[in-house]
């Protein structure tokens, strides 16, 4: 099966979550036309307790999706050290005894072994792999032959347009979803303070170093003994992922890396249609099946307004209501698409 | 088993020092003890304390002074004048480059010569090393996240002809991002920075609520506020044959740090004192839980 090339006639693709089999199949009913999942164990950058698929529930996924005639992409998107290697192995080759549409790939273990081994089976280098410009991105497909990029969440949409321009495969970029700001596979903050990263293990931020304590100062959320944030009475609280919280820098308390925000680029998407983006990616496999509905459904409805008449399409207020309940924070943001937020 | 002393690294300088600062301080490096000294802006395309062409001068005084001198990438590319300047740096002919992105992988491997992967680069295993070594990889550096113990099976099965080099003294390099942290501290636009990043030659220290400081922002860069200090674990280093050790600079004390491990290495001095000694003089503790595969900012030498 082939990836669409960048091509602003071709329809933009609609790749969903899923964190389960529930999430998969409401992401297909609600007009996914591809959805990605990862296997139980840290060969994906979503290795959370409770989370993800089995070999039969995978193999449960893929045929509903194929009856659907929608794709399955599988994240094989973790760094694998000498000692685990065997596990990425035999995932490449469990997502080809599989059958699914793509594997999503970032180490170059990974991508050597699949395309060596599998020359047949797509790739996609991952959002992991860190490829900001368009020589990375030729590296990538002269070397493995990978049909698809997603992008880092850290480009203008000018940047956007200039490394699609000039790349060799299609480009995929984030559309809506938990926001990293730090270049993705570069960001070692949470093993500083926890010792598991997404590279290394498949998390950020993990839940067993987290801790929530009600104290006399207000609820205070830790990571790994840090103090990450403090609320008030009244005041919502988060998850203390490590580049959300309160700190402080020369005396001034405040978000200082980032707050807890949302990215949501409903707006952009006429811009990203126009340039011929070949599909948009909404974040959150470790999110509800809930989640994966309500965002399924507003990203399906937008995406198929824009292609009907992109010059008069605008986000309705209700779809950004519905997205804004699910918002980190309540709070959505154009990210680094808007060089303002730079 | 034949045990060669390791060289000494000085790292590319992270922070925004004005030309003057840049330049006196290399003055001084070219007299200490280091092999190899890295040099270029990796971190912020808008500083350019030195232009190209005085990089490349002081790359030839450096060597002149007998230092093997590298030249290292950007670590983050975004715009199309990074990739002009990124094609610059590679087509260069006198001296090796480092490579910060996989982009400069590509444009060196194309080339045909010898490089350096850097911290950017994400080498987990002997599996990613042999291939990238079969490009030309001639020294690659450790991801600083990475123990002893995953270094030491990457050694056992490493590939003939690289030199492994650790970070292994420095304000650990963290993460990379679209955003500039220095900028918005300051409540300016990135585009309009005023390069505020030349008023913090060690950047700027950030804080939990409860006074614990724990990360330094670089501009777009963050860092470890503690500083990695590997001094007391020379022994371990040599027994897995590492080829280099990078010393990353800071504004102060380089010149120390840089005679502590020269000495350590040629038994002069201890290594579990000297690195205690140094330790006692950071303004935010050292670390060394990477090494020893803990959270990062752990400090877990244990006390002679």
């Amino acid at each position: 099966m082939s990836t669409p090339a960048s091509n602003s006639s071709q329809p933009l693709e609609l790749v969903c979550p899923a964190g389960n089999l529930p999430s998969l199949k409401t992401a297909i009913e609600h007009g996914a036309d591809s959805v990605y999942i990862g296997f139980r164990d840290d060969t994906n950058a979503r290795h959370f307790p409770g989370l993800n698929f089995d070999t039969k529930t995978a193999a449960q996924g893929v045929q509903y999706a194929h009856a659907k005639g929608r794709r399955v992409f599988v994240a094989l998107n973790t760094f694998p050290q000498p000692a685990g290697w065997e596990r990425w192995q035999r995932a490449v080759d469990q997502a080809v005894e599989l059958g699914v549409d793509a594997v999503i790939a970032a180490d170059i273990s990974v991508l050597d072994y699949a395309s060596q081994r599998h020359p047949q089976l797509p790739l996609h280098l991952s959002v992991q792999g860190s490829a900001t410009n368009y020589e990375a991105i030729r590296f990538y497909h002269e070397r493995f032959g990978i049909r698809r990029v997603v992008l880092p969440r850290v480009l203008s949409l000018p940047q956007v347009k200039h490394v699609l321009d000039h790349s060799p495969v299609g480009i995929e970029v984030f559309g809506f979803g938990g926001l990293c700001i730090m270049v993705e596979g570069r960001c070692l903050l949470s093993s500083y303070v926890t010792g598991e990263s997404p590279n290394m293990c498949g998390v950020c931020s993990p839940a067993k170093a987290v801790r929530w304590e009600e104290t006399a100062n207000g609820l205070e959320t830790r990571l790994g003994g840090l103090l990450i944030d403090r609320y008030g009475p009244g005041e919502p609280a988060g998850y203390p992922t490590l580049c959300k919280g309160r700190f402080t820098v020369a005396g001034q308390t405040s978000y200082a890396i980032e707050e807890p925000t949302s990215l949501n680029t409903l707006a952009l998407l006429p811009d990203l249609q126009q340039m011929g983006i070949a599909a948009i990616k909404i974040e959150g496999r470790q999110r509800s099946p809930a989640y994966v509905t309500q965002v399924t459904k507003v990203w399906r409805a937008a995406i198929d307004a824009c292609r009907r008449n992109p010059a008069t399409y605008a986000p309705k207020p209700e779809w950004l209501r519905e997205l804004g309940k699910v918002s980190e924070g309540q709070q959505t943001t154009l990210g680094a698409y808007h060089r303002t937020w730079q | 088993m034949t045990e060669s002393i390791p060289k000494l690294a000085l790292g590319p300088v992270l922070y925004y020092w004005t030309k003057e600062t840049l330049l006196a301080f290399y003055e001084r490096m070219s007299a200490t003890a280091v092999d190899i000294i890295y040099l270029g802006e990796t971190v912020c395309s808008k500083r350019r304390a030195l232009h190209f062409e005085e990089w490349l001068e002081l790359a030839e005084r450096l060597q002149a002074a007998g230092k093997e001198v590298v030249l290292s990438t950007l670590a983050l590319l975004e715009a199309e004048s990074e990739i002009k300047s990124l094609r610059r740096l590679c087509e260069n002919d006198r001296f090796t480059v480092e490579a910060n992105d996989m982009g400069a992988v590509r444009l060196l491997s194309e080339r045909n010569v010898p490089f350096v992967l850097g911290t950017g680069i994400n080498v987990y295993s002997n599996r990613t090393l042999s291939f990238l070594v079969g490009l030309n990889a001639k020294r690659w550096v450790m991801p600083v996240e990475l123990s002893r113990h995953t270094l030491a099976s990457i050694q056992a099965q490493r590939p003939a002809d690289v030199e492994t080099e650790v970070f292994a003294y420095g304000r650990l390099p963290l993460a990379y991002s679209a955003r500039c942290f220095t900028a918005r501290h300051h409540n300016l636009p990135k585009d309009d920075c005023q390069f505020r990043c030349l008023q913090y030659p060690e950047g700027l220290p950030l804080s939990t609520r409860e006074g614990q400081t724990f990360l330094a922002i670089n501009g777009i860069q963050t860092q470890s506020a503690q500083t990695y200090n590997l001094l007391s674990e020379l022994a371990e280093l040599r027994e897995l044959q590492v080829d280099v050790l990078r010393i990353s600079p800071q504004a102060e004390g380089t010149d120390t740090v840089v005679e502590a491990f020269a000495a350590c290495l040629h038994g002069e001095r201890d290594p579990v004192k000297a690195a205690q000694t140094i330790n006692a003089t950071l303004p935010y503790g050292s670390c060394d839980g990477y090494w020893r595969g803990q959270p990062g900012l752990q400090e877990m030498m244990e006390v002679a």
